[in-house]
């Protein structure tokens, strides 16, 4: 019998241009919590969308319990007794608690003696031992829609404990959590570690790791770097071997001159009360204003609404002094205003369309002709012009964008905006899932932006970037904003004080 | 990618894999070699003739596939058009006139009419999808019904025919009837089909409505973040299809020489799965002009082949959906990623 629960060995995963897994390790033992760190795109989902099933690896082994196996599909992984809680919960609100914890295996009694039927009474009764478990005191038979998104987590893991699993994935569990359901949580971890489950825990809050785990594995850029026991690992210690380098190598030198201001947006607020509130801030041109927070802070929220995606009810938005009214993107890009989504692949690329199609498609009326015909050899240009300056790698102009890696994807998108030569670019995660490479180059394109004079707002979650990039940083809590921190004293501690206000 | 040569049947297998809609014009083309006079100009301009109506409509139908929707009530328009039609071009002394009061009218006026008419339905399906959220399936559906209950009222559910003279000659024109031997000529109205390829093909691959159209299909969200106003193009789209429904059913009607209600029966279904076969993606943001002729013809092309092949024309749909499947089937497979 070995030590482990569950191993997995010199896991190897390549995507179209990205090797995510590259000799991968994770080693779990019963009982214990194993948190698995790294930066974004540093492969940890992906390695345990491997073990999940959910991903068929290139190379590697897994041996559950001593035994190699092999773990072609989710529903083989359950039946092995490991369960996985999703980063994204995919529930389905309109059926009820019970029923989203039995799906798939609802308990069957036979009617008349020989007509099989759901029992739904036994899995009614079921679900309420189950919930009781996971400290909650719901009606089973309510909807799933009707619970908040932490209660949801909640049944997901009740579902996770009604499998009898023995290895339980929480991928960023408590991302969406407040405080108090996050010590909710960790009293259903401390029970399931007591019955002997092995857990993997992934998450980037520090405090959280060092606080539940028991052991820490850390990859970088798909590779495994090490794994330590969790008592005596301080923060600093963790970060540097998640970053794995020097950081001041890591972003270009900056040499843009932040000059007068020209954006300025004034108590602006969400016509969803939760939602961002009272927002002020102001912005210079050539100046990168990079905006901190929580998931959950509403920053995406935020930007969304300043372009005119989402409503707001109060507020202001002046541009060189003249007040500008956003009802839609069309207004927000007229004005000079341009926004790259967060969500690259549901709100930005047109995957099915060619390189080309997608990067003239915000400016297509400046390659018109005689006011109704499209002058092809302007576009290509316009793409061959992007292709060179941002060093894009695509086989050609007609290539369908999803055939591109991830970092190429932005690129063009980045190239979208430009060909309408914005003033103020909002870019939202502009380096998320994207390669330590194509990053730096990312980087780059935005410091020779700013060095141009554009104005440009930069989301991200990663602290070092925040801190490599941004003149001044925002931070937002809640949909509030707490404070403004001039890039060059950031420190991580005071980001992460102001980040948590109210939390 | 492996390098490994690949055996023939694996090549063979590549080549249908990627080219469905040649292999399906290569099936139906088959069987030329076996029938007798199958081979000739007449059956041509017959094959031209019914191609030019379903060619309409399946340019109308693509705009609404290719932004992710669909549209169902294609046929039942195409009819209502027809029965208008019918009804304006009836000559003044026909003893069965419908509507006693009514002057017989120039036909092109008659074309501008239902063309209007075919405008507002078109309309009013683009604007309970872009503005009421209806699904395209649910919208075009109920339209679809209600355009049928309309044109059996006022119809009487009555056939109506006895058009003018100048109407039923038009139909009956044909050019190059003097070129070949023991050929009757091509009519002169697939013209229609012509003009309206090349307009089609050039709003989609020449405008912005065109390329705003194909990036509403890739990604509507992606397409509003880039300013494009999503619900205005939609709605355009919409319209446009029932322009096109409409000149359909005033060929349809001209081409009878004679409508009903009744016409038109699942045209859209047929217009569906000829663009489907020509490729145009049912997940949106693909298709081509150059395609769709195709499908269409492939599917025309079918029936005439079974007609000649003296098999009993109810056949003809099993044959038509064994078609539709097979080339949906194959064509997939270019786009089933493996995980």
């Amino acid at each position: 019998m070995s030590e482990y629960r569950l191993e997995m060995r010199g896991v190897c995963k390549s995507f179209p241009g990205v090797k995510a897994l590259d000799n991968a390790r994770l080693c779990l033992r019963p009982g214990k919590v194993h948190a698995l760190m790294g930066e974004n795109g540093a492969g940890k989902s992906t390695l345990m969308k491997c073990m999940f099933g959910i991903y068929k690896m290139d190379e590697g082994e897994v041996y559950y319990e001593g035994q190699k196996v092999s773990i072609k599909d989710p529903l083989e992984a359950l039946k092995m007794g490991i369960a996985m809680v999703h980063q994204e919960l995919q529930p389905i609100p309109a059926r009820t608690i019970g029923e989203n914890i039995f799906l798939g295996r609802y308990p069957m009694k036979k009617l008349l003696g020989f007509i099989p039927v759901v029992d739904h009474k036994k899995m009614y009764e079921d679900t309420e031992i189950l919930l009781k478990k996971v400290r909650m005191n719901f009606d089973p038979r309510q909807m799933l829609g009707e619970l908040s998104v932490s209660q949801m987590q909640s049944v997901e893991i009740a579902k996770a404990v009604s499998a009898n699993c023995k290895v339980l994935i929480l991928d960023e569990p408590t991302s969406s959590l407040t405080a108090n359901e996050v010590e909710a949580l960790f009293r259903i971890i401390e029970d399931l570690k007591r019955d002997g489950v092995a857990i993997v825990y992934i998450s980037h809050k520090m405090d959280e790791i060092l606080r539940i785990s028991d052991e820490v594995t850390i990859m970088r850029d798909g590779k495994y770097i090490g794994t330590w026991d969790a008592a005596g690992l301080t923060t600093d210690f963790i970060i540097s071997k998640m970053v794995g380098r020097d950081l001041t190598n890591l972003y270009p030198e900056r040499h843009n001159v932040p000059g007068e201001v020209v954006f300025e947006v004034e108590n602006f607020s969400s016509i969803n009360p939760k939602s961002f509130r009272n927002v002020s801030f102001q912005l210079r041109r050539g100046e990168i204003l990079g905006v901190g927070g929580l998931v959950g802070a509403q920053r995406t929220e935020l930007m969304e609404g300043l372009f005119g995606i989402r409503s707001h009810t109060t507020g202001s938005i002046k541009y060189m002094g003249k007040e500008l009214n956003i009802r839609r993107p069309k207004d927000a890009i007229d004005n000079g205003i341009a926004m790259l989504t967060e969500d690259r692949r549901a709100t930005g690329i047109m995957g099915v369309l060619s390189v080309a199609d997608n990067v003239s498609v915000a400016s297509l009326q400046q390659y018109l002709e005689l006011g109704v015909m499209i002058n092809d050899k302007k576009v290509e240009n316009l793409v061959q012009e992007n292709v060179k300056k941002m060093n894009i790698k695509t086989p050609s102009s007609k290539t369908q964008i999803k055939s591109l890696s991830g970092g190429n994807q932005q690129k063009v998108l980045i190239g979208r905006w430009l060909a309408n030569s914005p003033d103020v670019l909002i870019l939202d995660e502009p380096t998320r899932g994207i390669d330590v490479g194509a990053k730096y180059e990312i980087y780059c394109i935005i410091e020779e932006l700013a060095r141009a004079g554009k104005s440009i707002i930069m989301i991200s979650s990663e602290m070092a970037e925040l801190m490599g990039m941004s003149d001044r940083i925002m931070v937002m809590c809640d949909g509030r904003v707490t404070g403004f921190v001039d890039g060059r004293d950031a420190t991580q501690e005071k980001l992460m004080e102001l980040e948590t206000q109210f939390v | 990618m492996n390098t490994q040569t690949k055996s023939f049947g694996q090549k063979l297998w590549t080549l249908i894999k990627d080219n469905p809609i040649v292999v399906m014009l290569v099936i139906a083309c088959i069987p030329m070699c076996f029938v007798d006079n199958f081979a000739t100009l007449d059956n041509l301009n017959d094959l031209a003739t019914n191609t030019t109506i379903r060619f309409l409509i399946a340019l109308g139908v693509s705009g609404c596939l290719i932004t992710k929707g669909t549209d169902l009530s294609a046929g039942r328009q195409a009819a209502l058009s027809a029965t208008l039609t019918a009804v304006m071009v009836q000559a003044a002394d026909y003893s069965g006139k419908l509507f006693k009061w009514m002057p017989e009218m120039n036909m092109w006026a008659v074309l501008l009419i239902v063309v209007a008419i075919g405008a507002v339905i078109g309309l009013c399906n683009g604007l309970i999808i872009a503005y009421l959220k209806v699904p395209p399936f649910i919208a075009t559906l109920g339209i679809q019904t209600i355009v049928y209950g309309i044109n059996l009222i006022y119809t009487n559910s009555q056939p109506i025919g006895g058009f003018s003279n100048g109407f039923n000659n038009f139909f009956r024109f044909k050019v190059l009837s003097e070129t070949f031997a023991n050929f009757r000529g091509f009519n002169f109205y697939i013209v229609f089909a012509l003009f309206a390829g090349l307009i089609f093909w050039f709003i989609y691959n020449k405008t912005t409505h065109g390329k705003y159209m194909y990036a509403i299909g890739g990604n509507e969200s992606a397409a509003e973040v880039s300013g494009v106003n999503v619900r205005g193009r939609l709605t355009a789209i919409y319209t446009t299809a029932g322009i096109m429904y409409a000149i359909a059913g005033w060929l349809m009607c001209g081409k009878s020489g004679g409508a009903s209600a009744s016409m038109g029966v699942s045209y859209e279904l047929e217009a569906i799965a000829g663009c489907t076969i020509g490729g145009v993606s049912t997940t949106g943001g693909i298709g081509t002009v150059g395609g769709i002729l195709v499908g269409v013809l492939v599917f025309e092309l079918l029936k005439i082949i079974l007609i000649f092949l003296g098999v009993n024309p109810n056949y003809n749909y099993i044959a038509q959906g064994l078609v539709v499947i097979t080339a949906v089937a194959l064509d997939i497979r270019k786009y089933v990623a493996k995980k």
